[in-house]
Formats: C-alpha cells, sequence, structure tokens
C-alpha cells in the first residue's frame, strides 16, 4: 500500500514539474511579447506533423533515453555521474577511431565501433569510480573536470590525427554507419537510425540487471545503505566502481551512436554538447527507473524536437526549451508535490488535535 | 624577453580575475555547507547583464552593479530548493546552469532580433594606472595598470580572509559549514547563514561574469563563460577552500588559460597543443582530489541539507 502511494507521488511529481516548468516557459514568452499557446501548439504539431517529423522526433529521444540510463542507473548506486557528458564525447571519439582507422565488412564494422564507444565510456568512467572507491573522493568533481579534459582530448586528436588539422574528420565510411536506408524512408527519409533499438535494448538491460541479478541487488543495496551492505558481505567498492562504469558504458553508447547514425564525422567543439547534460534531467524526471527514463526522454526529445521547428514558425527563440527543462529540474529537486502535501497534513494534524 | 614576461603576466592577471572573483563566491556557500556546482550558471548571468546593462545605460559600472544583483538574483532558486526544500544541493546547481544560459541566450535572441550575441560593448571598463606604481618594470605594467575588477578581486580576497577569520560572522559561516547542530546549539541560524552566504556567491559570481563581458571581452554570446565557472570550482578546491589559497589557485589556472590564448605568439603552441594547456587545472584539480599534489578536504557538512530538531 505504502509502496503504491510513493509510486503515485513520485508521478505526481513528475507530472506538476512538467506542468509547472511549462508554465514557467509560458512566462517567458509573454514577457518577450510571444503567444505561448500559438507557440506551444506549433511546438506539439511540428513534432508531429509528417512522417518525417516523427522520425526526427525518435532519432532526438534516442541519444537522451541513454544518457537518462547513465545517469539513472549511477543513481541507483549513490552516485551522481555529471561525466555523461565527458563520457559521451570519448564515446563518439572512440566509435570515429574505429570507422576510420579499421577497414571491415559491412555490420561487423558497425558493431564493433558501437562496443569501442560503449568500452571507451565505461574506461571513461572508470577513474571516478575507482577515486571514489578507494580514497573517497566526490565523483561529482572528478567527473565534471573529466568533462573538459574529455572536450579537449577529442579536439586535439581530431586536428592532430583524425584529420590533417582541420577543424573536423572526413565523413565515416557507410560500412560503419548506424543508418538503415528502409527505416529512414518509412519516415520520409529521416534520419532515424539504429540508435533506437540500441536505446531500448540498453533499458531492458539496465531493469534486467537491477532487478533480476545479483550483481544489481548489490547496485541497488550500496545505493540504500553502504554500511549495511557491507555488514551484509557485499564488496562496496566493487560496486561503486562496477556502477560507473556500466553508467559510462550507456554514455558512450549515446555518444557512439549519434556519430554514427546522426552527424557521420566528429568535429571539433568550442563547447559541450549538452546532451549529457540533458541525461540528468531525465533521469531525475524518471525517478531513475528504466521505464520513467523512455518516458521522460520523450517528453524531453519532443521538447527540443519540437522546439526547435517552433523557432522557424512562431519565432520564439529555441532556448526557452532549455529555461523549461531548467525550470522542470528545480520542481522535481525541490520536491514540490511532497513539500505541498507535508503542509497540509502538518494543518490537518494540528486541527485535529 | 622582458617584453614576453609582461605580456605573459599581464594576460595571466586578466584571466585570473573573472576566477578569483566567483571562486571566492564558491568560498563562502562551500564553507556555509551548501555545494555550488552552479558557479557557471551565476557567472553566465552575470556577464549577461553586464553586457545588456551597460549598453542601454552606457555606463559600465550601472552594469557592473546590475550584474551583481543578478548574481543575487539567480543564486536565490539555488539557496531556496537547497536550504528551504532540502533539495539535492548538486541538481540543484545544475539546474542553476541551466535555467542562466536558457534564460540569457533567449533574452538576447528576443531584445535584439533573433542574434546569437549581444552588439559590441563600446563603453567597456577600462584599465585603471596606479600613478607611480604602473612604472614598476615587468610587474608594474601587469599589476598596477588593471581593470577595475583586477582591483576588486584582491581587495575581496583580502577582506574574506579577514570576515572569515578574524570576525564572528566568519566563525559562524565556518561553523555552520563544519557542525551545523553544534552551531545551532550555540544559538547560530544555520538557515539565515547558509542564505546569506549563497547570496554572496551569487554576487561575487556575478560581477566575476561581468568581468568577462564589459572588461576582457566586450560582448556576450553562449560560449562567452564556456566551462570558466567550472574552472572557478576546481581553483576552490585547488586553493583548498582557503582565500589566499584560492588566490594562488586561481592565478595559476588563469595562467594556464592565457598561455593557451597567447602561446601562438611565442610559437608555444607548436610544442605544446594549446588543448594540452588548457586540460592543465582540471588533471592538476583531479590530482590535488586524489592526494597526489596535497590532500584537498572540503568543509565537513558540504552537500547536506540541515534539518531543525533532528540528530
Amino acid at each position: 500500500m505504502q509502496l503504491i502511494q510513493r509510486k503515485q507521488s513520485t508521478f505526481l511529481t513528475s507530472l506538476v514539474s512538467v506542468l509547472l516548468g511549462m508554465l514557467v516557459g509560458a512566462v517567458m514568452m509573454l514577457v518577450a511579447g510571444y503567444d505561448p499557446i500559438q507557440a506551444y501548439a506549433a511546438l506539439l504539431s511540428s513534432a508531429f506533423l509528417m512522417p518525417y517529423d516523427i522520425g526526427e522526433t525518435i532519432r532526438t529521444i534516442s541519444p537522451l533515453i541513454l544518457t537518462g540510463l547513465a545517469v539513472g542507473l549511477a543513481y541507483r548506486t549513490g552516485l551522481f555521474n555529471i561525466g555523461v557528458e565527458g563520457q559521451f564525447i570519448i564515446g563518439q571519439l572512440a566509435a570515429t577511431i574505429i570507422a576510420l582507422k579499421l577497414d571491415l565488412p559491412p555490420v561487423i564494422h558497425a558493431v564493433v565501433a558501437v562496443i569501442a564507444g560503449a568500452i571507451g565510456g565505461a574506461l571513461w568512467a572508470f577513474l571516478p569510480g575507482l577515486l571514489k572507491a578507494t580514497r573517497g573522493v566526490h565523483e561529482v568533481i572528478v567527473t565534471i573536470m573529466m568533462n573538459f579534459i574529455a572536450l579537449y582530448l577529442s579536439n586535439v586528436l581530431v586536428r592532430n590525427w583524425l584529420s590533417a588539422g582541420a577543424d573536423s574528420t572526413e565523413k565515416i565510411p557507410s560500412s560503419a554507419s548506424l543508418r538503415w536506408d528502409s527505416l529512414s524512408s518509412l519516415f520520409g527519409g529521416a534520419r532515424i537510425h539504429m540508435g533506437i533499438f540500441i536505446a531500448l535494448a540498453s533499458a531492458l538491460f539496465m531493469y534486467y540487471l537491477l532487478w533480476r541479478t545479483t550483481s544489481g541487488f548489490e547496485l541497488r543495496a550500496v545505493g540504500f545503505n553502504p554500511d549495511a551492505s557491507e555488514y551484509a558481505g557485499m564488496s562496496v567498492k566493487r560496486s561503486l566502481i562496477l556502477s560507473m562504469m556500466i553508467s559510462g558504458s550507456f554514455a558512450g553508447l549515446a555518444g557512439a551512436s549519434e556519430l554514427l547514425g546522426t552527424s557521420g564525422y566528429l568535429a571539433i567543439q568550442g563547447a559541450h554538447t549538452g546532451i549529457g547534460f540533458d541525461g540528468i534531467a531525465v533521469a531525475l524526471l524518471g525517478a531513475n527507473t528504466p521505464g520513467g527514463i523512455l518516458l521522460a526522454a520523450s517528453l524531453f526529445g519532443i521538447l527540443t524536437y519540437g522546439g526547435s521547428n517552433m523557432q522557424f514558425v512562431e519565432g520564439v527563440p529555441f532556448e526557452v526549451v532549455r529555461v523549461v527543462f531548467a525550470a522542470i529540474i528545480l520542481f522535481v529537486a525541490a520536491n514540490i508535490v511532497r513539500w505541498g502535501t507535508q503542509k497540509f497534513r502538518k494543518k490537518a494534524v494540528k486541527e485535529h488535535a | 624577453m622582458l617584453d614576453v614576461l609582461t605580456n605573459i603576466l599581464q594576460t595571466t592577471v586578466l584571466y585570473a580575475t573573472p576566477l578569483i572573483l566567483a571562486a571566492i563566491g564558491g568560498l563562502f556557500s562551500e564553507r556555509s555547507g551548501v555545494v555550488n556546482i552552479g558557479l557557471e550558471g551565476l557567472m553566465t548571468i552575470g556577464a549577461f547583464t553586464g553586457a545588456v546593462v551597460t549598453l542601454a545605460t552606457h555606463n559600465p559600472w550601472i552594469g557592473l552593479l546590475a550584474a551583481i544583483v543578478a548574481g543575487i538574483l539567480f543564486a536565490l532558486p539555488h539557496a531556496v530548493a537547497s536550504i528551504t526544500f532540502k533539495a539535492d544541493q548538486v541538481v540543484s546547481g545544475v539546474a542553476i546552469n541551466f535555467l542562466a544560459l536558457g534564460v540569457s541566450v533567449y533574452l538576447v535572441k528576443s531584445l535584439y532580433d533573433g542574434a546569437a550575441q549581444t552588439p559590441t560593448v563600446k563603453e567597456t571598463l577600462t584599465r585603471l594606472p596606479i600613478p607611480g606604481l604602473d612604472q614598476i618594470p615587468v610587474i608594474g605594467p601587469a599589476l598596477f595598470n588593471a581593470f577595475p575588477t583586477t582591483y576588486l578581486a584582491i581587495l575581496v580576497v583580502i577582506i574574506t580572509y579577514f570576515l572569515l577569520y578574524r570576525t564572528p560572522f566568519g566563525m559562524r559561516l565556518r561553523a555552520v559549514g563544519e557542525h551545523p547542530r553544534a552551531a545551532e546549539t550555540m544559538g547560530v541560524n544555520v538557515f539565515r547563514m547558509r542564505y546569506i552566504a549563497v547570496l554572496i556567491s551569487g554576487a561575487l559570481a556575478g560581477a566575476g561574469g561581468a568581468g568577462l563581458s564589459i572588461a576582457i571581452g566586450s560582448e556576450f554570446n553562449q560560449t562567452t563563460v564556456a566551462g570558466q565557472g567550472f574552472i572557478s570550482l576546481a581553483a576552490l578546491i585547488f586553493g583548498k577552500w582557503n582565500p589566499f589559497g584560492v588566490l594562488g589557485a586561481a592565478t595559476f589556472f588563469g595562467f594556464a588559460v592565457g598561455l593557451a590564448l597567447i602561446g601562438q605568439i611565442f610559437g608555444l603552441t607548436t610544442y605544446i597543443p594549446s588543448e594540452v594547456l588548457n586540460m592543465l587545472p582540471y588533471i592538476l584539480t583531479i590530482l590535488a582530489l586524489a592526494g597526489f599534489v596535497g590532500r584537498a578536504e572540503g568543509p565537513a557538512a558540504v552537500g547536506k541539507p540541515y534539518e531543525t530538531g533532528g540528530r
């Protein structure tokens, strides 16, 4: 009974936070003199207008699912992986290296490149996990620092190794691509690619791992109470490192599939892509469960793709969508619903007495 | 050779200034027990406000003041969420970063017909020579012919040191960050102290951000801050949460940022890619945290929401 109540209140928190977040966005639009109702209508309709738009929306959702899973899985073990952004970059980098430097037959080439991305992300997450487990260093600071190291590492390698001093690499060979023409033509030529299946499979994997295996039980137990887990004979250190590495591999998969499916080349970047940070919002809104993350990623994906079209249709700057995301995070984090009901309960108890 | 030295020193001071201001801001917040990942966002909103208000009023001093006020306003949601609502402080800080970048770029596009950056600010803060001292060779032009924000930053470091270690306010602030329960038993209002500290961090990070858009640079766009808030956070840790330590760390990181930018002039970047210089602050911070470059340990109660009446 209590469990059901808690689940309901989590869902209610998310729902109320989304509505309040959209309200904040509406106020922002009013302030700048736009019509929020027209803008939101344009946003929603352009996310689903044509098969092409649906395909593009799904493409936008895919990496958000993976980065959301990355943040969510680590959170289950009590770790806050802000480094998803960096692990995403390393995933892109590893996939690019395999795609450009190895000559393999089709399909196998793509599979190897995707796996390389996952391994790259996992390795990039290993150090913060290790430092947390052995030296008690807070993973938040280490992963933030590693995000920047990843960015500069990727840039220096693109300039000096993967291209001849240019700002971006050449396009990857089609043998390593995740595009699938039949799928793309089904959605009017949209850039939708195999990444969505990788994302859905990863969500299933997270569910199976956490709720159907002993290792997964240990990961959750450590997140719940590390001292009790240690006392019960589990290796907390092993769980912390394992959790970070699986989390990093999800992020690496996101990077690899974005590169092999969407962009097709790696460019020098002046700043972070933000997809990794979006994962934080997705995981938080999805209450760190695979199902919740799928829903939250869909919502953010629709807002992101629809929002970029809204800019063309209604002239409302896309950044209003970023403001909506930020507001949603704040409302979920502050757990506005619980706070409201607590006040109400306290009042009721007082009046009763 | 002397010219090169002067040039390096000048650039170091230039790029260290915003880092010092923001990092000292972070020091107040974290010393009171509130993690502030949001420094990046607070600098962003400061840079945005500084540029826009200066463009409107043609007075960079009003721009700087407005940036400080904007920093305080944007630190407020972080304070409310993490102190009153006991939200996860890291999550709340991340939200502030999102919010600040979203709001400022959105408003730039709305204000300037969809442009991605503000027009060029003509009336920026200008270098203020201190007569006599600026004639000292090498250090004169760097230290005593600096932007007003540099003098402000150095003043802030000195004031912070005295405030923290020589006044009852500072003692309470540190107590709240180390052992809030004990502090409350002695009659200190933990919530109030933390609110004040987080708002001070907003003010200083806002000023640091303005330094980027109306002193070093002369416009605001999406990449004006680009990670300098996170470098400030690194400087705070590398400087071990101590005002003069932070000054040293921020100066060193300013040197790294500056060297990456001016390295080309001396042909340095043909030997060391500028990206490697850019990485340096982050690598050093990880080493410091891991205990290879002196142990960096934060205030004991940092990151933990405080509940009255608990144990």
